[in-house]
């Protein structure tokens, strides 16, 4: 009981002196200098040595029965940690002294200002209004965004791609198989920022220029200054987008009463196909009477001088974007395909035979017997997957394209010269995407987990 | 007057069906071989784009009159049973074959037929095809780095030396077996950094002093992935037993540790190491930017590491540490003579595997400026006496990486199915 009390103690201490520090500053910095410079660093680290007293007493508060029972003396208990403490906190000091020290030297402050200054360099592609003028942090939510969205087209493709792959793996065909297994042997076993390398610096520069270029599917350009598509032109987009809203939560509410149905008198709705009749009718009905249109506006040819072209107008992407996608799915797709591979092999042949011959359909043995067991096994580790494509989306500084390392931790920290500041602002935005990633697979984990008795 | 269906095979004319079958696959192949090599068209008397798709069509069919069961000639059985099973199947099996068939000429020719290897300068690559010359001419380069050329024999007999050291496993007696262990993680180490350092790096015994900016290319790709290797080996195995001790500040601190180099980007962790690092050193205190990368790999490939090991500790039955702790062993010599000889054991392809994919990692040091293999490639591509030969280096590169890798990756692959099976 009373390790519990000590251990609440420390905590509370450790978190008012957190606050204190957050708002008030150093309640000591009114000491005079020479005393400051030595105990500021140890100052700036008692919330942490202070959590861990408290979480030491915490757990000793229940784990004291045990180690009695195993005989362990409190000295074999205690030493260790607090030396292991110890160093931790010792190593944390000496970093902030050298840092406080290097720092002074150099004429530098610590602190996270600097991202209310503008910003003044530019950005070549970002999904928001972003220019010159803006404050760091706002170069910071436009680098970001680049980031997840190689993350999110990365995630799409190497999925798709790498389901067809795995399932080919599978195949009968002997010539399928086969070129399944070299594909994810090939690409697999090459470095991915060579793989980066070779579609921007040698593939993608092979394409033609601007007034050469042949138009792919009609209206779209592929070209060496990247890929030129049209872009949607709505007109009343909110009354389309609430219908489909509204196919989708009668979907929802047609697929609930087909379970009760089913339950209670034992009759099957063809779910599948109203479902599919509703997301095709309604959004098709606000175009008939809805008064909703759609336009594209097609890129066309501009000349910019004598000999440079450009296309203007529709949605460009950037040659940088497209060999990173491409880079990333490819190499992203051998790993998923083998996860998928090993799922589907995970799942014992006696599970569908044994599912047959209860009168199940092919199409009812996969949804509701093999399927349910396989992504049990296939999602943990493509999840892992996932995240590995998100922190290799950060090769992308090394073909410049404006992500979160070539802005942030590049340019920025170039022009403000605040490395620890910046360095830790981009590696603690990767540790809490990969954190809140594997928080989400974890709680899925918990919720598809065999339930036994 | 026998039946003859071409819509359904049936059994009462087979070897027709047979025959007409095989007949028609073997025309739709030829044609686009053809069409492909000698670029002849059999069927450029039909209009417009069936005479493209005429092949497909009849080999498709040509497979759909083969496709009975139990035909009687075992090449046919075999072909239905890997390639033909259903039309879908067998369109896939035609797409690929024409792919593969379409593929080869203009690679072929761009690789060997049309490509230059001869000559020492850009004017003597004059065919259409790749230009091997500048591979060539920059091989030493591709290799060594900016390493001075009359000094390669040291990065040679470097790494020989670290080699045979390494092989030492292999002929140690069964009294010596039992120091593996001790030597690999310990003494094994000391000794290729003192061979590296002294052989490559000089300043001793009369050798020239080459400072490790000249470094480069695939040796250093060798000697980065090497020393974080032999470093984050200990690192990991330290790490991994702390997370699995039953004290909360060692397991907490572990676990932090773990976790946080898992869930940063390796180029991160470069650009702190570059750029964030020296801040936090004594100001006098100079440290090699090679160095500092070295350590921050460590670092980061430490945590991976650990949790390699982890698994092996955990894959382990409790059975044996109850037995160890009944023998009235403490948790040093329970660990260090029961549960770690087993577990290292099983873990021997996990850490093959985390080797493969530092070394896959490793062209990234080129982001700090350190000119290994991807490095030198940039370097080279950008020389104006060189330029618009990026392909031909990347294809380069790309061969060398991807017999390393696979060559490992089988390596790993068999250690685990043997012990898979002796377990």
């Amino acid at each position: 009981m009373k390790y519990k009390i000590l251990a609440y103690i420390f905590f509370i201490v450790g978190t008012s002196d957190l606050l204190i520090k957050l708002f008030y500053g150093n309640i000591f910095s009114d000491l005079t200098e020479d005393y400051y410079e030595i105990a500021n660093p140890i100052l700036v680290f008692t919330p942490v040595l202070f959590f861990s007293l408290g979480g030491i007493f915490l757990k000793e508060s229940k784990v004291s029965l045990s180690v009695e029972n195993f005989g362990t003396s409190r000295l074999k208990y205690y030493t260790p940690q607090l030396i292991c403490l110890v160093f931790v906190v010792l190593i944390f000091l000496f970093f902030t002294f050298n840092a406080q020290m290097n720092m002074e030297n150099r004429g530098i402050d610590f602190g996270f200002g600097f991202l209310n200054q503008e910003a003044s360099f530019d950005i070549q592609f970002s999904l928001v209004e972003y220019d010159g003028l803006d404050p760091y942090w706002w170069a910071y939510v436009a680098a970001l965004l680049n980031t997840l969205l190689v993350a999110v087209l990365g995630i799409i493709f190497c999925t798709i791609l790498g389901i067809i792959v795995g399932i080919a793996r599978l195949s009968p065909n002997f010539l399928i198989k086969n070129a399944a297994a070299w594909y994810i042997e090939f690409f697999r076993n090459i470095p991915l920022l060579l793989q980066i390398f070779f579609w921007y610096y040698a593939a993608l520069r092979a394409l033609p220029l601007p007034q050469d270029a042949s138009p792919l599917f009609g209206v779209t350009y592929l070209t060496i200054k990247g890929y030129y598509m049209p872009a949607f032109v709505w007109n009343n987009l909110n009354i389309f987008i609430y219908l489909v809203l509204a196919a989708i939560i009668s979907i929802v509410f047609i697929r609930y009463y087909a379970i009760k149905l089913r339950d209670k008198e034992g009759k099957q709705l063809p779910v599948f196909y109203i479902s599919a009749f509703l997301l095709i009718i309604l959004p098709g009905l606000s175009f008939i009477i809805g008064g909703v249109s759609l336009n594209f506006e097609i890129p066309v040819l501009k000349q910019l001088s004598a000999t440079s072209f450009i296309y203007d107008g529709g949605i460009s992407v950037p040659p940088e974007l497209i060999a990173l996608t491409l880079a990333l799915s490819l190499y992203t797709a051998t790993f998923i395909a083998e996860c998928v591979r090993a799922g589907i092999q995970g799942i014992s042949k006696g599970q569908k035979e044994a599912a047959s011959s209860l009168g199940l359909t092919t199409n009812q043995v996969l949804k509701l017997v093999i399927m349910p067991q396989a992504l049990r096994i296939i999602i943990p580790p493509t999840t892992n997957q996932y995240l590995n494509l998100t922190k290799n989306s950060s090769l992308a500084a090394a073909i410049a394209y404006p992500d979160l390392v070539l802005v942030f931790a590049g340019t920025a920290l170039m022009q403000t010269g605040r490395a620890i500041e910046i360095v830790s602002i981009t590696m603690l935005t990767y540790l809490s995407i990969s954190l809140a990633i594997a928080a989400l697979m974890n709680w899925y984990n918990k919720l598809i987990e065999i339930k036994e008795k | 007057m026998s039946r003859f269906s071409f819509l359904k095979s049936d059994r009462s004319n087979i070897n027709s069906l047979l025959f007409t079958g095989i007949i028609l696959v073997t025309i739709g192949i030829l044609d686009v071989s053809l069409n492909t090599f000698f670029k002849l068209n059999l069927f450029s008397f039909l209009p417009g784009i069936t005479s493209f798709l005429f092949p497909f069509i009849i080999a498709m069919f040509g497979f759909h009159l083969i496709r009975i069961e139990f035909t009687g000639s075992k090449t046919i059985d075999i072909l239905n049973k890997n390639i033909n099973t259903s039309t879908f199947n067998a369109a896939l099996t035609l797409l690929i074959l024409f792919v593969v068939i379409k593929a080869i000429p203009p690679s072929l020719s761009w690789m060997i037929l049309d490509a230059n290897i001869s000559g020492d300068t850009k004017e003597a690559c004059t065919g259409t095809g790749a230009c091997w010359t500048y591979i060539k001419v920059w091989f030493r380069r591709f290799m060594y780095g900016m390493y001075p050329n009359e000094q390669h024999w040291r990065i040679n007999t470097a790494f020989l030396l670290v080699i045979g050291l390494g092989t030492f496993g292999f002929f140690a007696t069964e009294k010596m077996k039992k120091f593996l262990a001790l030597y690999y993680v310990f003494i094994y180490p000391v000794m290729a950094f003192m061979i590296i350092y002294y052989l490559i790096s000089g300043g001793y015994f009369g050798l020239e002093w080459i400072e490790t900016g000249a470094w480069g290319g695939l040796s250093l790709t060798f000697i980065v992935s090497f020393f974080c290797l032999i470093f984050c080996f200990p690192l990991g195995m330290i790490l991994a037993l702390g997370r699995r001790s039953s004290l909360p500040a060692i397991r907490y601190v572990s676990i932090g540790y773990i976790e946080f180099w898992r869930g940063v980007p390796l180029i991160t962790v470069l650009f702190m190491s570059s750029v964030m690092f020296p801040m936090f050193l004594p100001e006098d205190f100079f440290m090699d930017k090679l160095v500092r990368v070295i350590i921050a790999i460590t670092l980061f490939e430490g945590a991976y590491c650990a949790e390699v090991i982890r698994g092996g500790l955990q894959s382990l039955p409790r059975g044996q540490y109850d037995a160890a702790k009944s023998l009235g062993m403490g948790y040093w010599k329970m660990h260090v003579f029961v549960i770690l000889p087993q577990a290292l054991k099983l873990v021997i392809p996990g850490i093959c595997n985390t080797f493969l994919a530092l070394v896959k990692d490793t062209p990234l040091i080129f982001v700090v400026g350190l000119a290994e293999l991807a490095g030198m490639l940039a370097l080279a591509k950008t020389n104006p006496e060189w330029l618009g030969y990026a392909m031909e280096g990347y294809i380069f590169a790309a061969i060398i990486f991807w017999i390393i890798c696979y060559a490992m990756s089988k390596y790993s692959y068999n250690l685990e199915e043997k012990y898979k099976t002796e377990r």
